[in-house]
């Protein structure tokens, strides 16, 4: 039992020290394919066991974090202990240190075994995708993808008596669409079971997506009103949620901190309301409700194994109103403890579906989704990046047509100033992140003045 | 060889035509202090093993964490049991290129000092040293100090008879300056294929880069912003390696060529089609892959399919000419033999054709660097990769550079900031006027790169001599979002 490796490794210690054991049992099955056909298919099972480390010296607290996959026996579980604790050694005082989490009430579900995908998870999902596969072939067009059904349980325990057990179910589905034509597009979606994917309404947009982009129109770059695809807003928000670590701010090398030193807390961003948040216990996109930090950073600390998480606003009503905080920044700066949450929801005032945006627009481009966003300025989060699958052209309330691919220079901060409406927020995938963090929930967004700086000829 | 004969023998009693086991012991960690105080430390070791099979014209995949005879058994029948599963959802494929039997062999990456062998103290001592040095130079704000390094442990083994056990490993040290008002300048060693030894200047003089780097950073906080319009660009290894990763590297990978990433990683326009045809660059482009140069990142003896390493061109008097496969696009290709480009970043990964080390030639009779500078009369030196961004075809990109110089009259003057320049990859590597010589060529490299779902990351270096593009485009990101 998974279990027992975790209490194996915490009776390792030293009497007297404090210890932590994260272990996490991860069980996946995928499918891949492309031009009708799968290409590749996996079924997976990894066991990974964290143990930490805390040292006390007169200078303060110091930790050591070690990780291990696959399995281990009782001599590589020892080892396992004394390399964490030959790193506090090595480590010196922790700039993070706290006193560690305590016991609290006993977690019903900490007997309960790790969550399985088995292969068998997989044949209702390809049985649809030979339907999807099968529903494009006969249209003359050709699908690309991948999904993935993925449950990672984990387990969670401390020398001071915390046991915590969590298990996250995650499914996506990330699909192109081409046609003969040379005419491509994208759709993402995510959910906790594969059921909730829905692979046939994929295929749906896909083809609507299609249809849009049967009139080609080439545009030059320049400065448009944009219409930005929740995906992109999830894209986009995941660069800004990345950012928002409280320490680096308050060090002045991030967007988020002021010249000289403090952060822009309380600053107004947006003169929409706009609100950007995190809850463990957002529907259908809940997460682990408390602390698991397998090693320390910025933006998360060992010491707080164990914290519970709740409801987080960073951005509310349009102003910044919280950083990602570890204890000690908290106490650092003063401020709430509000540490990283595992999902993230951006709503505005506005509540329209998609096709009301695009009726309300005279002239504009739906952005489908973006692509190898990167820094370009750190202090400004000034990102480049390209869209990808789909810049769709709006005249009059209505798509014409689809136009050629950009580049673009913006800061997804900057940007929220021009938000001038908002749709309503669903739950979507960001492209780029689709692979580490899929629980989004993002609106359709007007954005004025885009910038787009280049034109790009690839689909 | 339990283990191996428990999967295979298994894959086989349940028909598998082909079948391969990998045993997988990847250990990767690195330490990061900021102004010489420890921030982050890591060291984690993935083991595990995973089997591939081909089954019924189907292939499956399957991975465990239990390094065991039961463990490999029981990943071959599920491996079977998903070929099965999604059998009539595989198309009409060829049959994988072949490659000889490679039995018994070991292949170990030459190095002295295990990076992990190092205690974590000296570690961090040294790079709190390195701190400390950089700290008390004057216009320093702050300092960042990190290390990344690497250590895989790998057996392959497969039904044709192989069976191949091989060590690698690899480190990248990293200093990084900020200025008051937050600009930035990181050192610009590579990651390389050697142990600890590198940090201890061995390959790499990391004492003169560090004394260097405040000054650098001042010239950045100083510099006068570029005036957007077209110039040439005289561009040094530490900077091109990237351009050529991203427009030449990925570019020439057939599983792209072919389709098979065009959901994520992307496509790219040089088509199999194009092969022999294709006027990629100026006649000066001389692009080789390679997987057998020491100390290169993405060198090995064999690949995770079991394909002995090798050497070839992608590119030659500017045409296309190659590709970097692994067996199943080799096979859809109608090549005989793999380029042996299979890579997967664990156990639980699938391997996939990753980067060989991917370079661009010099001109063995070519100048240096300061002749290369001294023919320009409008332009800009570029040193040290920054922002990077392509499409997902490989064509129209944006790259930035650590540190920008004006040329003028063929005379280096002051640094520039906001510099980044846009091009479609084929009319850049076409504008390709000069090519320095072997003294001006240096080794750089990506140690992360990722492709593949569920993504895997990987590593390859990339070498460059000096070279001159003539009229490029440059925007200033800086004032003007490059719009």
């Amino acid at each position: 039992m998974i279990q027992e490796t975790v209490e194996r490794a915490l009776a390792f210690g030293r009497p007297g020290n404090h210890y932590l054991a994260i272990a996490d049992e991860t069980s996946a099955a995928h499918l891949r394919w492309a031009r009708n056909a799968l290409t590749s298919n996996g079924s997976t099972r990894t066991r990974d066991l964290t143990v930490v480390a805390f040292a006390g010296g007169a200078a303060g607290v110091a930790a050591g974090a070690v990780s291990l996959g696959g399995t281990a026996d009782d001599d590589t579980l020892c080892e396992l202990v004394r390399a964490a604790e030959r790193a506090a050694g090595h480590a010196g005082p922790a700039p993070d240190a706290a006193p560690l989490v305590p016991a609290g009430e006993a977690d019903p579900q900490w007997e309960r075994p790790p969550e399985p995908v088995t292969v068998d998870t997989l044949r209702g999902a390809a049985a649809g995708l030979g339907e999807l596969l099968a529903r494009f072939r006969s249209a003359g067009q050709e699908l690309y993808g991948y999904t993935e059904q993925r449950v990672r349980t984990t387990y969670l325990a401390s020398s001071t008596g915390l046991r915590r057990r969590h298990a996250q179910p995650t499914a996506l589905a990330d699909l192109t669409a081409r046609d003969g034509d040379g005419r491509s597009t994208w759709h993402g979606t995510s959910g906790e079971q594969l059921s909730d994917v829905g692979l046939a309404a994929a295929g749906d947009r896909l083809a609507e997506r299609l249809r849009w982009a049967r009139r080609r129109l080439e545009l030059p770059p320049g400065r448009y009103e944009v219409l930005l695809s929740p995906a992109c807003v999830a894209d986009l928000m995941m660069h800004v949620y990345l950012a928002a670590g409280a320490t680096e701010a308050e060090d002045g090398g991030t967007v988020f901190g002021r010249p000289g030193g403090g952060s822009r807390i309380g600053e107004r961003l947006s003169a929409l309301p706009l609100t950007l948040s995190s809850d463990p216990a957002e529907a259908g996109m809940s997460c682990a409700p408390f602390v698991v930090a397998r090693s320390s950073s910025g933006i998360r600390s060992v010491f707080d194994n164990g914290i519970p998480l709740a409801r987080t606003e960073w951005i509310a009503g349009g102003t910044l109103a919280a950083l990602v905080q570890t204890r000690r920044s908290a106490a650092d700066t003063g401020r709430p403890l509000t540490p990283e949450v595992d999902n993230l929801t951006l709503r505005g005032p506005g509540g329209a579906p998609a096709a009301d945006l695009i009726a309300g627009t005279r002239r504009g481009l739906l952005v489908n989704s973006l692509w190898y966003l990167r820094d370009l300025d750190p202090r400004r989060l000034l990102l480049t990046g390209v869209t990808r699958d789909g810049v769709y052209v709006v005249q009059d309330g209505e798509v014409v047509g689809e136009a050629n691919n950009f580049r673009f220079n913006e800061s997804p901060v900057e940007l929220l100033d021009r938000v001038r409406e908002t749709g309503a927020t669903e739950r979507t995938m960001p492209r780029e992140w689709g692979d580490y963090f899929t629980r989004t929930a993002m609106p359709t967004l007007r954005v004025a003045d885009f910038a787009m700086s280049a034109v790009s000829d690839a689909i | 060889m339990r283990i191996a004969d428990a999967a295979l023998g298994r894959a086989a009693a349940l028909g598998a035509a082909h079948a391969a086991v990998r045993v997988a012991r990847m250990r990767q960690g690195g330490v990061l202090l900021h102004d010489g105080e420890l921030r982050a430390a890591q060291d984690v070791t993935d083991s595990g093993l995973a089997v591939r099979v081909r089954h019924g014209g189907a292939w499956g995949f399957a991975a465990v964490p239990e390094m065991t005879p039961e463990g490999a058994a029981d990943a071959a029948a599920r491996a079977v049991e998903l070929a099965r599963c999604t059998a009539g959802l595989f198309g009409p494929a060829a049959e994988p290129a072949g490659e000889p039997v490679h039995r018994d062999r070991t292949w170990v990456s030459p190095h002295r000092l295990a990076p992990f062998a190092v205690p974590e103290s000296q570690r961090v001592a040294l790079l709190a040293d390195w701190a400390a040095r950089l700290t008390a130079a004057p216009g320093v704000a702050h300092a960042v100090t990190k290390v990344r390094m690497a250590h895989e442990h790998t057996f392959y083994a497969d039904l044709a008879g192989s069976s191949i056990t091989q060590q690698r490993v690899r480190v990248h040290p990293m200093a990084i300056v900020m200025s008051h008002d937050g600009r930035t300048q990181r050192t610009l060693g590579p990651p390389v294929a050697r142990g600890w030894e590198y940090l201890l200047g061995e390959a790499w003089d990391w004492d003169r880069e560090l004394a260097g780097l405040p000054g650098l950073l001042a010239g950045k906080v100083a510099a006068e912003p570029v005036r957007p319009g077209r110039y040439d660009l005289v561009m040094a290894p530490s900077h091109l390696w990237l351009t050529i990763h991203e427009s030449v590297g990925h570019a020439t990978e057939l599983d792209r060529a072919l389709g098979h990433e065009v959901s994520y990683a992307g496509g790219t326009f040089a088509t199999p089609d194009k092969l022999g045809k294709l006027r990629y660059g100026s006649e000066l482009m001389h692009v080789t892959a390679d997987r057998t140069t020491e100390h290169e990142l993405a060198t090995a003896g064999y690949d995770d399919e079991g394909v002995a390493a090798q050497r070839w061109d992608v590119v030659r008097g500017g045409v296309l000419c190659g590709y970097q496969t692994d067996r199943a696009t080799a096979g859809a290709a109608g090549q005989p033999r793999s380029t042996g480009c299979a890579y997967a970043e664990s156990a639980r990964h699938l391997p996939i054709a990753r980067l060989a080390n991917v370079s661009l030639r010099p001109d063995p009779d070519g100048p240096d660097t300061d002749a290369l500078i001294a023919g320009v009369t409008d332009g800009i030196y570029l040193a040290g990769s920054d922002s990077f961004s392509i499409d997902m075809q490989r064509r129209q990109f944006q790259f930035s550079a650590q540190t920008c110089l004006r040329i003028r009259n063929g005379r280096l003057a002051g640094q520039l900031r906001g510099v980044a320049y846009q091009a479609d990859t084929l009319s850049f590597w076409r504008a390709l006027r000069a090519v320095g010589g072997p003294q001006t060529y240096g080794s750089f490299g990506a140690d992360l790169c990722g492709k593949g779902q569920p993504v895997q990351a990987a590593a390859a270096s990339h070498g460059a001599p000096a070279a001159v593009f003539e009229g490029i485009r440059v925007v200033n990101t800086g004032e003007e979002d490059g719009a």
